[in-house]
């Protein structure tokens, strides 16, 4: 009875939240658009989404072996970044494509800067950026969808950018991944599954999908069209890597702000690029562009955006 | 004579300026898309470091300290020129790949870093081996680089194919490539580094 009164610092009140467990769900909460993707695009999906992933853990284990660190494989997070560089590629890419794109992304886009939680960059898109500067070739090569064999088609964001009009594909196509495009991107109803998971358990806060997703409406909506005021905004956000930059990389823990003050201003910036690139850039996609120059702007947004400490001036 | 080897050997290795002291890396990343231009602006910036190295060495008595560095440039501005016309009346394709970056040795800080550094402050011998080393330093640096960059960003060395059927890896060809190999090189003689000590 004496022994009642344990006295220990603070914190006081544990969740069961952890490293792993999120990483975990975040996985889980992928799957529905990878089932989309093997479902639109065949087993081609299936087999280089499996091989980004081994090459990812392969790669994490293999760097932490030889550098002497605490093997952290099984925290699911180089599962995330092979599931998320797999979902950016196109189904048809030779399979030494992804694995080369995950062990950039793992060796390159974390390791290095010191793994988890040191990363400046988002690790899938730093491989996907790589991938796409090396070997646009194979990058921008897209398989029509349930057609389950060679003939290409081109993305509606790249068909709008080289001036064809795009009649035959209404927004409920879009919505459900009826087009050409990477893996994990085309279905929109099987990624809002997976992003409302995440929401529910909180895992995601909703500042910067909705300021992302709305900044490239509005900007999108304003200058899309010949005309002011005239842009299809539904288009745009059904299109391209939009929802799947916006739940799935822009919400990377370690490379966005902190404060909602900053992840709106983030988001913001994100739909502002994306917007940018899309209409007068030289890509027809730039979701993982604008995410990845958001990341380098994320320690000076930190800093302008700091809370102020309670009683403090 | 032992003072003179170690002052040579430095450059090369203990003090390489590209990857221990981080001097002149603006023609290193510019030019380093292939062998034989990392090789030409190896010879040319050893050169003109090595006339500058001499001439500053030479008169470093009578240059008054307060505008040292204008008397330097002008020194080294000379060698460009001559390494500068010399390139385009011998080799004119080397010219032409190399561009802008042969004149902008002039204002590589590894050549001004050494006069300033060393030359003003030894005599001639020591200078002379001093910029020979650096020089030959910074070349076989070039060369390092520019050969990662040209096998994996073009599949070739000095314009040969090595294998068939590899894919290019176009990034290397780009100067974030040049970034990447840089970077990843500096990392890689900092660990070796770190082991020695």
């Amino acid at each position: 009875m004496r022994n009642n009164l344990i006295v220990s610092g603070s914190p006081h009140i544990h969740k069961q939240e952890s490293v792993c467990r999120i990483m975990w769900t975040v996985v889980l909460s992928t799957i529905p658009a990878g089932i989309a993707g093997v479902i639109i695009f065949g087993l081609d999906a299936l087999w280089v989404t499996l091989v980004a992933v081994i090459a990812a853990v392969l790669t994490e284990a293999v760097f932490e072996i030889l550098s002497k660190k605490k093997i952290t494989v099984m925290d699911g997070s180089a599962v995330i970044t092979g599931i998320l560089l797999a979902y950016n590629l196109p189904s048809n890419v030779p399979l030494w494509l992804p694995i080369v794109g995950a062990v950039f992304s793992i060796a390159i886009g974390k390791q290095v800067f010191g793994g988890l939680g040191q990363n400046i960059f988002n690790p899938a898109l730093v491989g996907r950026v790589f991938l796409m500067a090396s070997w646009p070739k194979y990058m921008t090569t897209f398989i029509k969808p349930f057609s389950y064999d060679a003939i290409t088609s081109a993305t509606p964001l790249a068909a709008l950018k080289e001036g064809k009009i795009l009649e035959h594909i209404s927004y409920l196509d879009l919505f459900l991944g009826k087009r050409g495009g990477c893996i994990g991107e085309v279905c929109i109803l099987a990624l809002l599954i997976g992003a409302a998971i995440l929401l529910y358990k909180g895992y995601i806060s909703w500042h910067i999908p909705a300021t992302y997703i709305f900044t490239t409406a509005i900007f999108t909506y304003i200058f899309g069209a010949r005309q002011l005021f005239h842009g299809d905004w539904l288009f745009h956000i059904l299109s391209g890597g939009l929802i799947l930059g916006a739940f799935f990389m822009a919400t990377d823990y370690v490379a966005t702000p902190l404060t909602a003050k900053g992840q709106i201003i983030f988001g913001t910036g994100c739909g502002l690029l994306t917007a940018v690139i899309r209409l007068w850039g030289g890509y027809p996609e730039g979701a993982s562009y604008a995410i990845l120059m958001m990341n380098a702007a994320t320690p000076f947004i930190d800093r302008y955006t700091k809370n102020r400490i309670y009683g403090s001036r | 004579m032992r003072n003179l080897i170690k002052e040579f050997t430095k450059g090369i290795i203990k003090e390489n300026p590209t990857f221990v002291l981080i001097l002149g890396l603006c023609p290193t990343l510019a030019v380093s898309v292939s062998v034989a231009n990392g090789i030409g602006m190896g010879i040319a910036a050893t050169f003109v470091l090595l006339g500058s190295s001499i001439i500053v060495s030479l008169i470093r008595d009578f240059i008054p300290g307060k505008i040292r560095i204008p008397c330097y440039i002008v020194i080294i501005a000379t060698f460009v020129t001559i390494a500068e016309l010399c390139m385009k009346a011998y080799s004119p394709a080397l010219d032409r790949a190399l561009g802008i970056y042969v004149p902008l040795i002039v204002v590589n800080c590894m050549v001004l870093g050494r006069a300033e550094a060393f030359a003003c402050k030894n005599n001639l011998s020591r200078s002379f081996f001093d910029g020979l080393g650096m020089g030959i330093g910074f070349t076989l640096a070039l060369i390092l680089i520019s050969a990662i960059r040209e096998f994996l960003g073009s599949g070739q060395i000095l314009g040969h194919t090595l294998f068939q059927g590899f894919h290019p890896v176009f990034v290397f060809g780009m100067p974030s490539g040049a970034l990447l190999v840089i970077g990843l090189l500096l990392g890689f003689f900092n660990l070796l580094k770190d082991k020695k000590t």
